[in-house]
């Protein structure tokens, strides 16, 4: 009698006492947030710091310079262009091959899904690889172009016509981007409307919606907040790409040089204030696009409680 | 407007859902597909409502005697009501309800007024008048389940479907709403289908239960009909409590007929045995108590007949007082009614 009596006065007595049965010890908290905090330091936010700095030794004049050189305007508009144009189609194969993988039954699906999942897994410098393999002047359509009796004669004489070319060039650098970015917004999707299930989909039919309005009306709205999360990280990754893209691009300058591919020239030209202020501006990208994903993250919690 | 479907057959892959499956709903009927989970019961309530469609070839679904077996789903005026409801979860109740009429074709459209004014009709007929502005997350199991019931109501279905309305809901609002839904079909009178494995629920509100078993049609008929009379060793096991006796069992099988001449098994429900205490001389099959519990309006006693066949007999209280039994006590069992059946059915 005597110990449940004490054991209960034990367990009803300050609360410091009750959370250090749930909490760890002060000492190892502060060890491990140390840890983290260091490690987060230097591996990230000073390299981030390093490269403002670094773009910034010689005074905002030379900054701003490195953004009216001819050559990184063009950069920035190419990688403008192309994030552009590879953000919004993979916002449309995203979305389609989300909506068939996981509202639908049908053979290869899970082939299907793995070839999704193909950029991610394949080195981005493979992938270019095989761009100027395909499309470039010693592959399949620089074959075609010379071919003596080609299919369709109208399109090589097209194509000849007009100096058509995909590789060192920006139809290639879209490609290129294109591939490497496509797992963003189908991968986000996926997970998020198989748990949503069919059901809702069902419901509009029987009350008369059709496949359009149904996906307007009832799917759109629910995968909202992942497809923006989704494209936050598609356009990250889209103007940041090196790669696939530093291999069909050629490197010619003011032609088919994006951002990161001016920064590394210039790098290796010992231009280093214009290479890092160039840099910066990315790193920037970089940051408001954290910012805008953690506001989506926010907005989305906020929605749902 | 009723419904008929005649010789179904569905497979999924090497899996058969359906075999050759004839169904016939009376109009204004409010029917149960009562089985077990696998038997069938929710495909062939996605067939009727167009959301699968039967295998190539094999059977037609007819409302009032027009052929929609080809007809899509939107088109065929089926209120359609999901098991977890299925409410469009960034709509109010309000636009939920509304959300059929809006998606019609502009002329076919009613104005916004008078969609308004459907809405809220259809919500004090489910009782959830003030609720319209309301998230469905911010409302309970039962009452999502009356938002749906309003939603699908408000194209005007010819029939209404329902796929286990009430198997995600807590056991006292189950009650009550099936209840309430009973109420309701007498008031609006339309020709209803509801899926349900609960056969307590089927046999308190259906006007007509079809018990469905591994693909097939078991039984059809009125709740008493199949209670009392049950075509067969399944349905006899999946409505209520059976004990299932071995014969030889005094008094049964002997001189009942040609057709139970290979009997094995007798089914007899537990109040359809009677209990005496064992006195020489008495006509009865000996056995011993094993337990007995007395909780509830019924009282049951378990005994046993030989080694290892137990048997329950259920009786009213009163009349377990009288007899005062304990366990281990010797007694007297007497059949009052049963069926015989040659095969014992396994679950």
């Amino acid at each position: 009698m005597a110990s449940v009596v004490s054991h209960l006065q034990k367990s009803g007595s300050s609360r410091a006492h009750a959370s250090s049965v749930t909490q760890d010890a002060p000492w190892v908290r502060w060890t491990l947030t140390t840890v983290a905090l260091l490690f987060l330091g230097s591996f990230i936010l000073l390299p981030l710091g390093a490269v403002f700095a670094e773009a910034l030794r010689k005074g905002w004049g030379v900054f701003f310079a490195a953004f009216t050189d001819p050559d990184a305007v063009a950069a920035i508009k190419l990688t403008l262009i192309t994030t552009a144009i590879a953000v919004p189609s993979n916002v449309l194969f995203g979305v389609a091959a989300a909506w068939c993988i996981t509202k639908f039954q049908f053979r290869g699906k899970s082939v299907l899904l793995t070839l999704i999942d193909l950029p991610f897994a394949v080195s981005p410098v493979i992938a270019g690889l095989i761009f100027v393999l395909v499309f470039g002047l010693q592959g399949w359509m620089g074959h075609y172009q010379n071919a003596e009796n080609p299919w369709f004669p109208w399109l090589q004489q097209w194509l000849v016509d007009k100096d058509f070319k995909i590789i060192f060039a920006t139809p290639g650098i879209i490609l290129a981007t294109i591939f490497v970015t496509f797992p963003f917004v189908a991968r986000e999707l996926i997970p998020l409307m198989q748990a949503q299930g069919t059901d809702e989909e069902y419901a509009a039919v029987t009350l008369g919606a059709n496949g359009w309005q149904t996906f307007w009306r009832v799917t759109l709205p629910n995968i909202k907040w992942g497809l923006f999360y989704g494209v936050i990280l598609c356009n990250a990754r889209a103007m940041g790409e090196f790669g696939a893209v530093s291999v069909v691009s050629g490197h010619i300058r003011g032609e088919t040089n994006t951002m990161p591919l001016h920064v590394e020239i210039l790098y290796n030209e010992y231009q280093f204030s214009a290479a890092f202020a160039v840099a910066s501006l990315l790193a920037l990208l970089a940051i408001v696009t954290l910012v805008l994903k953690s506001l989506v993250e926010w907005a989305h919690t906020r929605s749902n409680g | 407007m009723s419904i008929t479907a005649t010789n179904i057959k569905k497979t999924f892959g090497a899996y058969t859902a359906l075999e050759g499956v004839d169904l016939n709903v009376p109009s204004g009927k409010l029917v149960a597909l009562l089985g077990p989970s696998g038997s069938g019961k929710t495909t062939l309530l996605r067939i009727i409502a167009g959301l699968e469609f039967a295998d190539e070839g094999s059977g037609r679904i007819q409302f009032h005697g027009e052929d929609v077996t080809d007809v899509p789903a939107g088109e065929r005026k089926v209120g359609f009501v999901f098991q977890h409801y299925a409410l469009f979860r960034h709509m109010t109740v309000a636009e939920n309800i509304a959300f059929g009429l809006n998606v019609r074709k502009r002329k076919d459209r009613p104005s916004k007024d008078e969609i308004a004014d459907r809405v809220n009709k259809l919500l004090k007929l489910v009782q959830l008048d003030n609720l319209g502005k309301r998230f469905p997350t911010q409302l309970s199991g039962g009452q999502r389940q009356r938002v749906a019931l309003a939603r699908g109501l408000a194209v005007e279905p010819k029939v209404l479907l329902l796929d286990e309305p009430f198997g995600a809901l807590d056991a006292k609002v189950r009650k009550e709403l099936r209840r309430w839904l009973r109420h309701f079909h007498d008031e609006i009178n339309l020709t209803t289908v509801f899926v349900t494995h609960d056969q307590e629920e089927a046999l308190e509100i259906a006007d007509e239960v079809v018990v469905m078993n591994n693909a097939k049609v078991e039984q059809v008929g009125t709740p008493q009909e199949v209670y009392d009379h049950p075509a067969s060793p399944f349905v006899y096991n999946f409505l209520g409590n059976v004990n299932r006796l071995q014969l030889p069992w005094r008094g049964l099988g002997e001189g009942t007929g040609a057709p139970f001449t290979d009997a094995k098994i007798a089914y007899v429900r537990p109040h359809e045995l009677e209990i005496i205490r064992y006195r020489v001389g008495v006509e009865g099959e000996v056995a011993t108590v094993h337990s007995i519990h007395a909780a509830g309006a019924v009282a049951r006693v378990t005994t046993r007949r030989g080694s290892s066949e137990f048997i329950d007999v259920e009786l009213s209280r009163a009349r377990l007082d009288e007899l005062a039994l304990l366990p281990d006590d010797s007694v007297l069992l007497r059949v009052r009614r049963s069926r015989l059946f040659a095969e014992d059915y396994a679950i």
